[in-house]
């Protein structure tokens, strides 16, 4: 490929402050929290519609409380992993930006694997995205977004963790020749990260707790 | 630059290209293609209309036996044609010319970028638009057809339907993909790289429009993607997302768990399809800007208001999206709120069409081929809109709701008026992207015989939507009123074959052109705007030298400039 330069690659530019890159990444984060805004608000839509008595608190249908809690605590500390994975380069010391990257990787693996124990009890007990509540006396759709929005969530997680593995083990190379073009980058996987991590402490209250 | 572009081989430079112009043509073409592939199914769907139950000519042999019946076509066939028919010229046809195709090759050019802020991302999107364009398109080789539904897909019909529902749900999933990487792009691209001097208020007005059409795409196209996974959950995992409690379908209890509400997916749809609506006709409005300003000789009248009209209406279209649910049953006090906000939304529409009507006061008007469909564009879209007032207030939408009338509204917004416009923009920067001029002659023949056949369609749509007829019946003539009005409709349907002939001289046009010995010159409109301060076509790279801005967008008829037109690119003696 010619080399076209194309400006604000790597510095900010005086309008906005920001690189291109991070300025994209803030408009694909606003596209996600209106994609997640309008699970959300499906959720409320059905449960505020649902006959009184059939929509379960999480606990009622069976959602164990503490391995969600758990799950939560491991998606914060892999948030601060990143953020140190982040401050190592910007602070000259590629070493640590492994440890901290590698670290946050794994968390992100032990969340998912966590949370396909729980998918995996469910189903082991025959509830599927299409059981409904059975205590109630009608049906209510509270699996059907159980499974829904934590396997959209799940999604986000697993690509987060391709695109931080790709960084650790394939984009490293750019930190040797343009250290300040990689900080970038990893700080627009850190964004997006954050962003899951957030729509996690949303979501755990909303179907664990309520 | 040029040369080490020499040295790419085919594929990297024609097909996974990076260059925001050779992405900019893809797009054009594969748009041109459907729009063309959807005109069929249209003209097929005519036939029936026109002669219910007879055997469709020429091709009704040919279709297989799932889909006619000794040549007439079957009722699952016709809800499928008109299901793919609006699913393909919205998203795969109007949406990918407006924003991908001239979005592409012209933003950079206009702000004088070296190309999109990101090139890969530029071509992802258009891979994902083809994907998503190739599955629904294999889906009516499917066993029950194409999905048949509506575009609307509207659930439970959607959910109880064939396969073919599942591949539209499937290519939608693709196809929104591509629009939410492109709008990041486009908004990136406009806010950072636009040239030294080019501040907000000198970009041209087709920029503004690009920019809004992309925040409207970015923020409005997530809940159809939920809606989309609802709905794949539902036909998939038989969840019962949009499956109310004690569903009968066809006398027998539909095996779903229920719970769930049709209405949902309706919300989730028209959040999405009211700003869907702008998204259709505000690149339209940018292009046809840019057409009259250099054509009447004149700045803009009223550029500042024009803007905010833009913006205003940006904001407004996420507000109306229930007045296409007046009919639900949602209540007084629902109906009564998006009534106000439908008819604050007319407001901002009017002022820039009122705009582009008083640019014209007292110009010395020019009137080539991009000219003649950019005037065209002003009554049409103005018929669109106002026939579009009624049902906006739930008490007349209670006597047009699903009738033909909606049909004749919302195609007058679109076919003559987007359409139209895109035939502008194509006539007007042909020549940028060739280096060629159009023919003249076939291009006035082009634009008459579409005009007059455009109007023959719809109008008597809008004669039998007031008499009542239906929008989705297979064959209108077993009621009284559809056969009373059975003139009309077989109207409509000449009309529809002969403006598919109509289009005969430009596509003749388009191809010849181009292997014309005879180059256009540089600046051959004598246009203000940047994409003219590079060569024709332009270089990859675009720009040889970063071009500086000095002045607005619509320097016409200056007093005292040495011509009548002082583009942005020159600094201007004073």
């Amino acid at each position: 490929m010619s080399e076209i330069v194309i400006p604000y690659r790597t510095e900010p530019h005086p309008l906005t402050g920001v690189t291109s890159g991070k300025l994209g990444i803030w408009l694909f984060l606003a596209s996600e929290v209106m994609l997640f805004g309008a699970l959300f608000s499906s959720y409320v839509l059905l449960r505020v519609g649902a006959a009184e008595g059939t929509w379960p608190t999480g606990v009622e249908a069976g959602l164990n409380v503490p391995i969600g809690t758990f799950n939560t605590l491991v998606l914060i500390t892999s948030s601060i992993t990143m953020v140190m994975s982040w401050a190592s380069l910007k602070m000259g010391n590629p070493g640590a930006f492994k440890r901290y990257m590698g670290a946050t990787i794994a968390l992100g693996m032990l969340f998912l694997v966590v949370k396909g124990f729980e998918y995996s009890g469910k189903f082991h007990h025959g509830i599927f995205p299409a059981t409904g509540w059975p205590g109630a006396s009608d049906p209510s759709t509270f699996y059907g977004f159980y499974f829904t929005i934590t396997g959209l969530h799940a999604l986000h997680v697993f690509l987060g963790i391709l695109v931080n593995i790709w960084l650790l083990v394939w984009g490293l190379a750019l930190y040797k020749t343009e250290p300040e073009r990689f900080a970038g980058r990893v700080e627009i996987s850190g964004l997006y990260w954050h962003f899951v991590d957030l729509v996690w402490i949303f979501l755990f209250p909303l179907l664990y707790l309520l | 630059m040029s040369e080490s572009h020499a040295k790419l081989g085919f594929l990297r430079s024609y097909v996974f290209s990076t260059d925001h112009k050779v992405i900019g043509i893809q797009y054009g073409i594969t748009a041109l293609l459907f729009l063309f592939f959807g005109l069929c199914l249209m003209m097929m769907m005519r036939w029936q209309l026109a002669y219910p139950g007879e055997a469709i000519p020429i091709i009704g042999g040919l279709l297989g036996e799932t889909l006619v019946d000794d040549g007439a076509m079957l009722p699952s066939f016709y809800n499928s044609l008109g299901a793919m028919h609006g699913t393909i010229m919205v998203f795969m046809g109007i949406v990918p010319l407006a924003v991908g195709a001239f979005g592409n090759y012209i933003v950079p050019l206009q702000i004088g970028a070296p190309d999109m802020a990101f090139p890969r991302l530029n071509m992802a999107s258009y891979q994902a638009f083809v994907i998503g364009g190739l599955v629904m398109l294999s889906s009516f080789f499917l066993p029950g057809g194409a999905a048949s539904s509506g575009w609307t897909s509207y659930a439970p019909l959607s959910v109880t339907a064939t396969t073919g529902q599942t591949f539209w749900l499937i290519g939608m999933i693709f196809l929104i993909a591509s629009s939410l990487l492109g709008a990041i792009n486009f908004i990136v691209t406009i806010i950072h790289l636009r040239a030294e001097g080019l501040t907000f208020f000198r970009l041209p007005f087709f920029i503004w429009s690009q920019l809004v059409t992309a925040f409207l795409l970015l923020l409005a196209f997530p809940p159809l993607q939920v809606a989309a996974i609802f709905q794949l959950m539902d036909r998939l995992a038989d969840t019962s997302f949009f499956m109310p409690t004690g569903l009968v379908s066809g006398g027998d209890p539909v095996a779903a768990v229920g719970g769930g509400s049709p209405l949902l997916w309706q919300h989730l749809f028209w959040f999405l399809a009211h700003p869907e609506v702008y998204v259709l006709i505000l690149p339209g409005m940018g292009i046809v800007a840019e057409v009259i300003a250099n054509n009447s000789r004149k700045p803009l009248w009223g550029y500042r208001p024009m803007v905010y009209s833009l913006l205003f209406l940006g904001f407004m279209s996420f507000c109306v999206w229930a007045h296409h649910m007046y009919m639900t049953g949602m209540g007084t006090t629902m109906s009564t709120f998006f009534q106000i906000t439908t008819m604050i939304i007319s407001i901002p529409s009017v002022i820039i069409l009122t705009c582009l009507v008083i640019s014209l006061w007292g110009a010395s008007i020019r009137f080539p081929v991009p000219m003649l469909f950019a005037l065209a564009f002003l009554p049409m879209f103005g018929i669109g809109g106002l026939t579009g007032l009624p049902l906006g207030l739930a008490a007349p939408d209670a006597h047009f709701h699903d009738t033909y009338y909606v049909i004749g509204h919302f195609h007058y917004v679109v076919a003559p008026g987007t359409i139209f416009a895109m035939f502008a923009g194509i006539y007007h920067w042909y020549p940028k992207v060739t280096g060629r001029q159009m023919n003249v002659p076939l291009g006035k023949l082009h634009f008459w015989l579409s005009f007059v056949f455009m109007n023959g369609i719809f109008m008597p749509m809008m004669f039998e939507g007031m008499a009542g007829v239906s929008r989705r019946l297979f064959d209108p003539t077993v009621y009284e009123i559809g056969a009373a009005v059975h003139g009309l409709t077989t109207m409509s349907s000449w009309s529809a074959w002969l403006l598919a002939l109509s289009q005969i001289p430009f596509i003749i046009n388009f191809f010849m052109s181009m292997r014309k010995k005879e180059r256009a010159e540089e600046n051959p409109w004598q246009a203000t705007t940047l994409e003219w301060a590079t060569s024709t076509p332009p270089p990859h790279g675009n720009f040889v030298e970063p071009p500086v801005v000095y002045s607005g967008p619509y320097e016409y008829s200056v007093p005292g400039a040495s011509s009548d037109f002082s583009p942005q690119f020159i600094k201007q003696e004073s």
